[in-house]
C-alpha cells in the first residue's frame, strides 16, 4: 500500500512536469521540468529497488544531461531564453495530439490485452530484492551466459567515439571562422 | 505491491508526451529535451518488466543501464551540433534551417 502511494505521488509529478514540460513556452523552463521528469524516475527506480540505476541516473541525467542543456540553451540563442520565438502553432498542435493519443490507446491496448503479462503470477518478496554492486560487477564483467562485457566495452569505444565526435564538430567551425 | 499494467501506462503517457512535444515543438533544443522523455519512459519500461515479470534475471537492468549513457553521448553530440547550426544560421528554429551546408 505505501509502495502504491509512493507510486501515484511520483506518477502525479512525473505527468505533470512532462506536460509542462513540452506545454511551456520558455525552454529554460522546459529544462527545469525536465529535471523533474528525471528525479521522479529516479525515484521510480528506487521505489522497484534498483538503487544502482537510480544513483546512475540522478547522477548521469540529472546532474551530467541536465546540465549540458542548460549550458547550451544559455550558448545558443537570447530570443529563445526570453520566450518570443515560440508560438502557437493551432493546427498541428491538434494534430499532434490526436496523433499521441491513437498511439497511446493503441499502446495501452495490446500492453493490457497482451496474454503473457497478465498470465505472469507476481508474488510479493520479489520486489524487496535488491541488486548487489557485487553481481552488477560480475555480470558487467562476465563473458559467460547473462554477461555484458561486450555490450559494456562497446560502450566505452563509442563514448570514446563521442568525445572526439563533438571535439571536431565543435573545432571544425572554429577553423573556418578563422579562415574568414 | 504496484500492479504491472500501472507502470506500462505511465510509460506509454511519458512516451506520447514526448512524441507531442517532439511534433509540436520548432526549437532544435526543445525537440531533444522531448527526445529526452522518450528515452526516459523506454528505461521505465525495461526496468518494470525486469522487476515485476521476470525477476530472476538482469536484462531490463543491465539494459537500462547501457541505454542512459548511449542516451548521455547522444544528447552530447546532439547538442554540439546544434551549437554548430546556431553559429552558421544564427538561429535554432528548424525551420530556418534548409540547406545542408552554406
Amino acid at each position: 500500500m505505501a509502495r502504491l502511494i509512493m507510486f501515484a505521488i511520483l506518477a502525479v509529478v512525473i505527468l505533470a512536469s512532462a506536460i509542462f514540460c513540452v506545454s511551456t513556452k520558455r525552454i529554460m523552463r522546459a529544462a527545469t521540468a525536465l529535471l523533474f521528469v528525471l528525479f521522479g524516475v529516479a525515484g521510480l527506480y528506487f521505489l522497484l529497488d534498483y538503487t544502482f540505476l537510480g544513483a546512475t541516473q540522478i547522477s548521469i541525467y540529472a546532474g551530467g544531461i541536465t546540465m549540458m542543456y542548460i549550458f547550451a540553451i544559455q550558448l545558443v540563442s537570447k530570443r529563445t531564453l526570453q520566450g518570443l520565438s515560440e508560438r502557437w502553432l493551432g493546427k498541428r498542435t491538434f494534430l499532434a495530439a490526436a496523433i499521441a493519443l491513437v498511439g497511446f490507446a493503441t499502446v495501452v491496448v495490446v500492453l493490457l490485452k497482451n496474454e503473457l503479462i497478465n498470465n505472469t503470477i507476481i508474488n510479493g518478496d520479489t520486489l524487496s530484492k535488491e541488486v548487489t554492486m557485487d553481481t552488477i560487477g560480475q555480470n558487467l564483467m562476465s563473458a559467460d551466459k547473462y554477461g555484458y562485457v561486450l555490450p559494456f566495452e562497446f560502450i566505452s569505444v563509442f563514448l570514446l567515439a563521442c568525445i572526439i565526435g563533438g571535439l571536431v564538430i565543435l573545432n571544425n567551425n572554429k577553423k573556418e571562422e578563422e579562415s574568414k | 505491491m504496484i500492479p504491472v499494467g500501472y507502470f506500462f501506462v505511465l510509460s506509454g503517457l511519458l512516451f506520447f508526451i514526448g512524441v507531442f512535444g517532439f511534433v509540436t515543438r520548432r526549437n532544435l533544443v526543445a525537440m531533444l529535451i522531448s527526445v529526452e522523455l522518450v528515452l526516459n519512459s523506454v528505461d521505465i519500461n525495461f526496468a518494470a518488466f525486469n522487476r515485476l515479470l521476470f525477476p530472476d534475471g538482469y536484462e531490463g537492468m543491465f539494459f537500462t543501464l547501457f541505454s542512459i549513457g548511449v542516451s548521455a553521448a547522444e544528447s552530447a553530440v546532439a547538442l554540439a551540433i546544434i551549437i554548430n547550426v546556431y553559429r552558421h544560421f544564427h538561429s535554432d528554429q528548424v525551420n530556418s534551417i534548409e540547406n545542408m551546408k552554406l
